[in-house]
């Protein structure tokens, strides 16, 4: 039995946004009066039966979300990263059940707990030690598991002075500490954490990284985690997942995830100043041939190179590929005269397609090298044309990702025990 | 490994899809009750902390009204009491009422947008939070009850074994506020200006029930139309709790004070539900 804790099938956030369209022309006053009797007519049953008024004229869907699909196993840590608007709050949402999908279903195993902000509810007026029983019962703590853990959030905390002090008086960083605390004494299986650490003391965020941390490794808690800080994410999580316009574009080890984040190691990035990767080619790219937008563990990969021979004319034109991993060895090698394949007579701008039959790479970076040649040898080659990244799936339907130290290549393998008598 | 096997069994599967929600929704409203004792709880100490006024006020806003209104009513209108009852018992007992209805619509029709961040950041069945203002509502209530008992002492005016309904009679008070209330509060989350009608409702709510006058001054043949004001049945049977027997319930009309109440909840409810699904995306 695989133990996956939250599955996430084609999760999707519609909004819709109203425009006022622009009006040319001339218009009667009888037209205008006419025109907003209807609208208005429209809005009052509109709002007679609860349905959302939207303002104007036209109105455009907006997907927050779009077809987002995980599966997060028991114990993971994951980081959700992306830029702001890439829908990372929107999910956390969804999953914390703040505000329903629109399309998709999610399946979540075991108790969540969601922090999408410290200290959600906290009333000025009341004393640190009210608080506590307010913001746990927010949280979803019931008044004896407070009760329980009522010391450890006062240690934890550092406010045993002030308990019964109104937290208006408290200082920032006291107030954080607090909120920070009643949160981190939730029991869950599931910790939903949104952008919290942003604000407090360094030090105060590495205690609450910490506690986190002890929860994901030590009670075997499974942490849904986003941030902005980089550093953070990579402490924390073993697994990070990048959202990119409402859409799943990367999902895989923190550190591959990560750089390809800051543009380090993107696809299609190797181009040089001059808008070319070398004198003849100007792009290649990877692609994955079932159409998805990351390549996972045996999928078919397209290669895309962007050729322009200008005012050349090439016969018995043909092109090699090189996979090395990341260390620069060699994994596999692609040649067009493999496959008996030349072409004559090519000149100008073209695109050539290389499909890869499923090579079963292991997931990991990889660099491609090009090799572009004719009868006389060849003419052009680009050493690190690209880095790319096979993602981790659950290859093996084992309910784990596979290990990046099982070697470059994977394979299913059948058993068989014999006895040799 | 081993050991997270043996929690598989009892663990909550979650299911989170379009619509969901509707499902399991009344079993959520159950399991939330904590957080409604908590919320309510909050609303009541924050209301009386650091606040002498705050209890006062309580008891001197009814207090004053009655006084003006007896003043009004009794002495320049020269209006009729029921039977042998004081007219200024006549008026609180309908002040009562009257002032839990208006405290319990006004603050529950404000209740999601004094709470948007809760809103905003954690999940809860929302019916909760204008469900807590009714409590606060119901001890300012309380607390002008004994002004009621003082003033009982005061005229040496006995109770009659009616004064035992008066519980059916305060939840059809709360009832009655909470389908409005939960109706406004909804719209008033996308609508903002919804709220300046609440306080409107509320004045004049006030001179067109039988609150500074006896229901009986109404005339026989409109008095079935009078009800359709659900106040109207309301304080109808507070006063025959309180002032016994010399106050009778017109029956048919109560009834259909009791059905606009019912339709208004209804109404109230399922508007609510609703529109509960959009107020995160709104807020």
């Amino acid at each position: 039995m695989s133990d996956i804790v939250i599955k996430a099938e084609n999760l999707g956030k519609k909004y819709l946004i109203g425009h006022h369209a622009e009006r040319g022309g001339y218009m009667a006053l009888r037209d205008v009066l006419v025109q907003n009797a209807r609208t208005l007519w429209n809005k009052t049953k509109d709002l007679a039966n609860g349905r959302p008024i939207i303002q104007g004229d036209t109105i455009e869907e907006v997907w927050a979300l779009k077809d987002v699909s995980f599966d997060i196993l028991r114990g993971e840590a994951i980081g959700i990263i992306g830029r702001n608007g890439a829908g990372k709050s929107t999910l956390l949402k969804i999953l914390s059940r703040i505000t329903e999908p629109s399309t998709g279903r999610a399946t979540i195993k075991g108790r969540v707990a969601s922090l999408l902000e410290v200290g959600t509810g906290f009333h000025p007026e009341l004393t640190g030690r009210e608080n506590i029983y307010l913001n746990g019962a927010i949280l979803g703590m019931t008044r004896a598991e407070i009760n329980r853990k009522f010391d450890e959030i006062v240690a934890f905390a550092e406010v045993e002075k002030y308990l019964d002090t109104p937290v208006k008086k408290y200082s920032s960083g006291m107030y954080m500490r607090l909120a920070f605390a009643v949160a981190a004494h939730l029991e869950s299986e599931i910790l939903i954490v949104d952008e919290v650490l942003a604000v407090g003391d360094a030090e105060f965020q590495k205690k609450c990284l910490g506690k986190m941390q002890e929860a994901a490794v030590g009670r075997r808690k499974t942490v849904l985690f986003v941030s902005h800080d980089m550093a953070a994410v990579h402490n924390l999580c073993g697994r990070v997942i990048l959202l990119e316009n409402g859409l799943v574009s990367n999902d895989g080890y923190t550190d591959i995830v990560v750089e390809s984040y800051f543009g380090k190691l993107t696809q299609q990035n190797a181009v040089s100043q001059y808008g070319r990767l070398s004198k003849y080619i100007l792009l290649v790219s990877v692609l994955s041939a079932s159409g998805k937008k990351y390549l996972t563990i045996g999928d078919s990969i397209i290669v895309k190179i962007n050729i322009d021979f200008a005012d050349r004319v090439v016969d018995r034109l043909k092109i090699g590929i090189g996979i090395n991993n990341a260390a620069g060895g060699r994994i596999l090698t692609i040649l067009s005269w493999n496959e008996r394949q030349s072409w004559d007579g090519v000149s100008g701008r073209f695109e050539m397609y290389v499909t890869i039959d499923s090579p079963r790479l292991a997931p990991g970076l990889f660099k491609l090298k090009i090799a572009i040649g004719d009868a006389f040898g060849d003419f052009d080659i680009v050493e690190n044309a690209l880095v790319f990244q096979i993602v981790p799936t659950d290859f093996f339907g084992t309910g784990k990702l596979p290990d990046v130290t099982q070697g470059v290549i994977l394979a299913r393998s059948t058993w068989l025990l014999k006895d040799s008598k | 490994m081993t050991n997270s096997a043996s929690t598989h069994t009892q663990e909550p599967v979650l299911i989170i899809e379009p619509g969901r929600t509707e499902k399991n929704y009344w079993a959520d409203l159950w399991r939330y009750r904590e957080l409604f004792i908590i919320l309510a709880w909050r609303d009541i100490s924050v209301r009386y902390k650091q606040t002498i006024i705050g209890i006062l006020w309580a008891i001197i806003r009814p207090f004053l009204t009655m006084v003006v209104f007896t003043v009004i009513f009794s002495y320049i209108a020269k209006l009729p009491s029921d039977g042998s009852a004081p007219y200024t018992l006549l008026v609180f007992a309908a002040m009562l009422p009257w002032s839990l209805f208006s405290n319990a619509l006004s603050e529950s029709s404000n209740s999601l947008i004094s709470n948007a961040n809760l809103i905003g950041k954690v999940y809860f069945p929302r019916l909760i939070i204008p469900a807590a203002t009714l409590v606060t509502a119901f001890t300012d209530f309380l607390i002008s009850f004994i002004i009621l008992i003082g003033m009982m002492l005061y005229y040496q005016f006995a109770l009659g074994w009616q004064i035992l309904l008066l519980p059916f009679f305060i939840i059809m008070t709360l009832l009655a506020s909470l389908g409005p209330g939960l109706w406004m509060t909804a719209i008033n989350v996308k609508y903002r200006d919804f709220r300046y009608i609440i306080p409107f409702v509320v004045q004049f709510g006030l001179y067109v029930s039988p609150v500074g006058f006896s229901s009986k001054v109404i005339p026989e043949q409109w008095r079935l139309i009078y009800n359709l004001n659900p106040m109207v049945g309301v304080i109808d049977g507070f006063r025959w709790c309180i002032l016994g027997g010399d106050s009778s319930i017109y029956v048919p009309g109560f009834m259909l004070s009791l059905a606009i109440i019912a339709f208004f909840l209804y109404l109230g409810i399922t508007r609510f539900r609703k529109m509960e699904k959009t107020f995160a995306d709104i807020m």
